[in-house]
C-alpha cells in the first residue's frame, strides 16, 4: 500500500515562563521526537495515559497547535513549514472528528449548512449537488434527509457524533483524525458509531488516525498503533505486537490494568496485574532513562518497534 | 456468603421527578437488598436512573421538585421518611459517599486535612488532637505516600488519582457501614483505576462494609463485584450473582450489551467483525411506556405474546432473577429463528 503522509521527528514543547521578565525557564515536551507513516486505508491508532500528548499529536498533524520542530510531508512535499492555507490540497484531505460532538457544530446552523461548509471550502459544486451530496453522506450514517433542516441540540449523542463523522467525510478526505470519537458515548451507541466508521472506510479507502485511551475499542478499529507516555511512543506495531507480545513494560502495566470481562479468573488477573506492577517498579531503569524519557524506538521485528536502551536488554530478560 | 446480615433493604422504590406539574418515575419500582461485606453492583447505560437511585438513597435528592415513595429500610427505619436534619446525622456517619468528580466534590479553599477533619468534627466526639491523628491513619489507609504532607495540601495539587484517594478517606472517616461508590473510577485512567478498585477491596476486608458500586463499564463490574443488577429505564431488569450473569446472561439487554462491547481479550487475529447494535432509543422519561415490557420496542423481532403484560421479576436459578418471560423466546435478529 502506498504512504502518504509521512512524519518525521514531530515535537512540539510548551515553554514554562516565570521569573523576572517573564523568562522561558523550561519546556513541557507535549510531544517529543516522534515520527509516523500512513498508508492509505489503515487505521492507526494513538493510545496513552491523559497527559500523554496522544490529542497533541493529532492536533499538531490538522494544524491547530504550532509545531517546535519537525516535518510533515504529504505526498512528498512538506507542508508543515509554509502556511498551510485554506484550500491547499493537504487541508482538504486531512479532517477530524472531535470527541465532545456538540461543541464542535455551530447551535445557530442547521445540519445542511454543517455539512455543505466543507465541501464550499473545497468544491465548486451547484447548491443541488451539495444537498445530495449531504442526504448521501446522512444515508451512510443511518439518519435521514428530514435531519437536514434541523440543529445540532435536537440530536442525541450518539446522533451528533455520527454527523461529526459524516461531515469529516464530506470531501472524500485521506485522512481522519478522530480525537476519542466515542468516549463519551454509551455502550450500544459506541458500537454503532464504530460500525459507521467502519464501513465508510471500506467504501472510500479513508485512513483513520484513532487517538483513545480505551484500548478495547482501539483493539477493534486499529491495524498498527503506537503506546505513547509522556510525549514519546513506547511501543509501535501491528494489533497483534502489541496485545499479543507487548515488550515495554508500560504497554505491558497498560494492558494489564484494563479489566477484563472474566469474573471466574478474577484472581489470576489481580496477580498478574500485581507482577507486572512489581517488575515496572524494579526493571524501570531498563526502559526509562535517568530523567525519566523514553528511549528512542528500536526495530525488533519489521513491524515492530519497541523503545528500549538496547535490545540485547530484551532477550536477557524477556519474562512475559 | 456466609456472614448474610442485610445491612440496607429498599423495596419497591420510586423517585419522580416533577416536569409540567405531573410526576415522572426516573425510578421506578426498585427493591433489592444490601448485605455486610457484598460489593452490588448497578449497571446501566446514561440516563437509567441509576445515578437518581444513589442520591435518593443518600437524600441528596431536590426536595422541590422529586417525589420518593417506598421504603429504604436502614436499622429499622425508613429513610424516606426522614427530613434534611435526620438526613445530616446519618450522611457520613452511616452512608459513606464517593462521587465521580473529586474536584467537584471538594471545597477548593480548604486544606485536605480541613476536608476530612469536617466528617470527624460532626459525628464523632474526638478531640483536636484525636481527629488530627485519625486524618493522617485515613491517609495512610487509602495508600497515599506522605499523610503529613498531603494534610497540608489543597485539592489542585493533586493529581486526580491522588483526589479520588482524599475523597475515599471521606467517606470512611466514621467507618460508615454503606459505602456508596458512584461512578468512582470513570474519569481515572486505567491504570489508576485498578489501584482505585483495588483499594476499595482492600477497605472492604477490613471493615466489611457494604458496597453499592454504579458504574457503565462491565469490565470493572466483571472485575469487582459481589451481586450484579442491571438497569433499564429505571428498572431493574435482571440481578444475578456476578458469575452467572456473565456466564449465563438472561434477559436481551444484558445479553444485547455484553455483545456490543469491543473485547480486548478476543482473538487479535480473526477479522474483527461489526459490534452488535441495539436497535432504537431509550424513550424519553415523558413518554416512557408505564405498562408492559420496556426493552420490547427495542427487540421488535420478537413477537408481542412473548412479554408479559406487566413484567415482574422472576427466579429462573437461585439468586439470579429477570424481569419478563420475554428472554426465554429471545433471539438476535441476525441469528433467525
Amino acid at each position: 500500500m502506498s504512504e502518504f503522509i509521512r512524519i518525521d521527528n514531530l515535537k512540539v514543547h510548551y515553554p514554562i515562563r516565570s521569573g523576572f521578565f517573564n523568562r522561558v525557564t523550561d519546556q513541557v515536551k507535549a510531544v517529543d521526537d516522534v515520527s509516523l507513516v500512513f498508508e492509505e486505508g489503515k487505521t492507526y491508532g494513538l493510545v496513552g495515559e491523559s497527559g500523554s500528548g496522544k490529542s497533541t499529536i493529532g492536533k499538531a498533524i490538522i494544524g491547530l497547535e504550532k509545531i517546535t520542530s519537525g516535518n510533515i510531508y504529504y505526498e512528498g512535499e512538506e507542508v508543515s513549514k509554509q502556511a498551510r492555507n485554506r484550500r491547499s490540497e493537504y487541508r482538504r484531505n486531512v479532517q477530524m472528528i472531535f470527541q465532545d460532538a456538540l461543541s464542535s457544530f455551530n447551535p445557530k446552523r442547521r445540519i445542511s449548512d454543517i455539512l455543505t461548509e466543507p465541501m464550499r471550502n473545497f468544491t465548486n459544486w451547484t447548491p443541488e449537488e451539495e444537498r445530495r451530496r449531504s442526504i448521501e453522506l446522512l444515508e451512510i450514517v443511518g439518519l435521514t434527509e428530514e435531519a437536514l433542516n434541523k440543529y445540532p441540540h435536537e440530536f442525541s449523542g450518539g446522533q451528533r457524533q455520527r454527523i461529526g463523522v459524516a461531515r469529516a467525510v464530506a470531501i472524500n478526505p485521506k485522512l481522519v483524525i478522530a480525537d476519542e470519537p466515542v468516549s463519551a458515548l454509551d455502550l450500544s451507541v459506541q458500537a454503532q458509531v464504530l460500525n459507521f466508521m467502519k464501513r465508510i472506510q471500506d467504501e472510500y479507502n479513508i485512513s483513520y488516525l484513532f487517538i483513545s485511551h480505551d484500548l478495547g475499542v482501539v483493539k477493534h478499529m486499529c491495524d498498527e498503533l503506537a503506546i505513547m507516555y509522556r510525549g514519546r511512543f513506547t511501543e509501535y506495531g501491528t494489533r497483534h505486537d502489541i496485545y499479543e507480545e507487548p515488550q515495554h513494560i508500560y504497554t505491558r502495566r497498560l494492558l494489564s490494568a484494563i479489566p477484563q470481562i472474566d469474573p471466574n479468573n478474577r484472581e489470576e488477573h489481580k496477580l498478574a496485574r500485581l507482577r507486572v506492577e512489581k517488575e515496572y517498579q524494579q526493571n524501570a531503569d531498563k526502559y526509562y532513562s535517568e530523567e525519566g524519557r523514553v528511549y528512542d524506538l528500536k526495530e525488533i521485528s519489521s513491524t515492530h518497534k519497541v523503545a528500549l536502551k538496547d535490545v540485547a536488554s530484551l532477550t536477557e530478560g524477556s519474562v512475559r | 456468603m456466609e456472614n448474610n446480615k442485610i445491612l440496607l433493604e429498599v423495596k419497591d422504590l420510586h423517585t419522580g421527578f416533577r416536569i409540567k406539574d405531573s410526576y415522572f418515575d426516573a425510578v421506578d419500582g426498585i427493591s433489592f437488598t444490601l448485605s455486610k461485606n457484598e460489593k452490588l453492583a448497578i449497571v446501566g447505560e446514561s440516563g437509567c436512573g441509576k445515578s437518581t437511585l444513589a442520591t435518593s438513597i443518600v437524600g441528596l435528592h431536590n426536595r422541590l421538585n422529586t417525589r420518593i415513595t417506598g421504603e429504604i429500610i436502614y436499622n429499622n427505619e425508613n429513610l424516606v421518611e426522614y427530613d434534611e436534619t435526620k438526613y445530616n446525622q446519618i450522611r457520613g456517619n452511616d452512608l459513606g459517599m464517593i462521587f465521580q468528580d473529586p474536584l467537584a466534590s471538594l471545597n477548593p479553599l480548604m486544606t485536605i486535612e480541613d476536608q476530612i477533619d469536617e466528617a470527624l468534627f460532626y459525628h464523632t466526639k474526638l478531640n483536636k488532637k484525636q481527629r488530627q491523628e485519625r486524618v493522617l491513619e485515613l491517609l495512610d489507609q487509602v495508600g497515599i505516600a506522605n499523610p503529613v504532607r498531603m494534610a497540608a495540601q489543597y485539592p489542585h495539587e493533586l493529581s486526580g488519582g491522588m483526589r479520588q484517594r482524599v475523597i475515599i478517606a471521606i467517606a470512611l472517616a466514621c467507618k460508615p457501614p454503606i459505602i456508596i461508590a458512584d461512578e468512582p473510577t470513570t474519569a481515572l485512567d486505567v491504570t489508576i483505576q485498578a489501584q482505585i478498585l483495588d483499594l476499595l477491596n482492600d477497605i472492604q476486608d477490613e471493615t466489611e462494609s457494604g458496597i453499592i458500586l454504579i458504574t457503565h463499564d462491565l469490565g470493572v463490574v466483571a472485575e469487582t463485584a459481589d451481586r450484579v443488577a442491571v438497569m433499564y429505564a429505571g428498572q431493574f431488569v435482571e440481578i444475578a450473582p456476578v458469575e452467572l450473569l456473565f456466564n449465563n446472561p438472561k434477559h436481551p439487554y444484558t445479553r444485547s450489551l455484553l455483545r456490543s462491547i469491543p473485547q480486548s481479550n478476543e482473538m487479535v487475529d480473526e477479522d474483527s467483525g461489526e459490534l452488535h447494535v441495539i436497535q432504537g432509543v431509550v424513550p424519553p422519561l415523558t413518554r416512557m411506556p408505564r405498562t408492559g415490557c420496556r426493552f420490547a420496542a427495542r427487540i421488535p423481532w420478537i413477537p408481542a405474546d412473548a412479554h408479559e403484560e406487566n413484567p415482574t421479576l422472576h427466579e429462573v436459578e437461585p439468586g439470579h432473577w429477570v424481569r419478563c418471560t420475554c428472554h426465554e423466546h429471545f433471539h438476535f435478529e441476525e441469528e433467525g429463528n
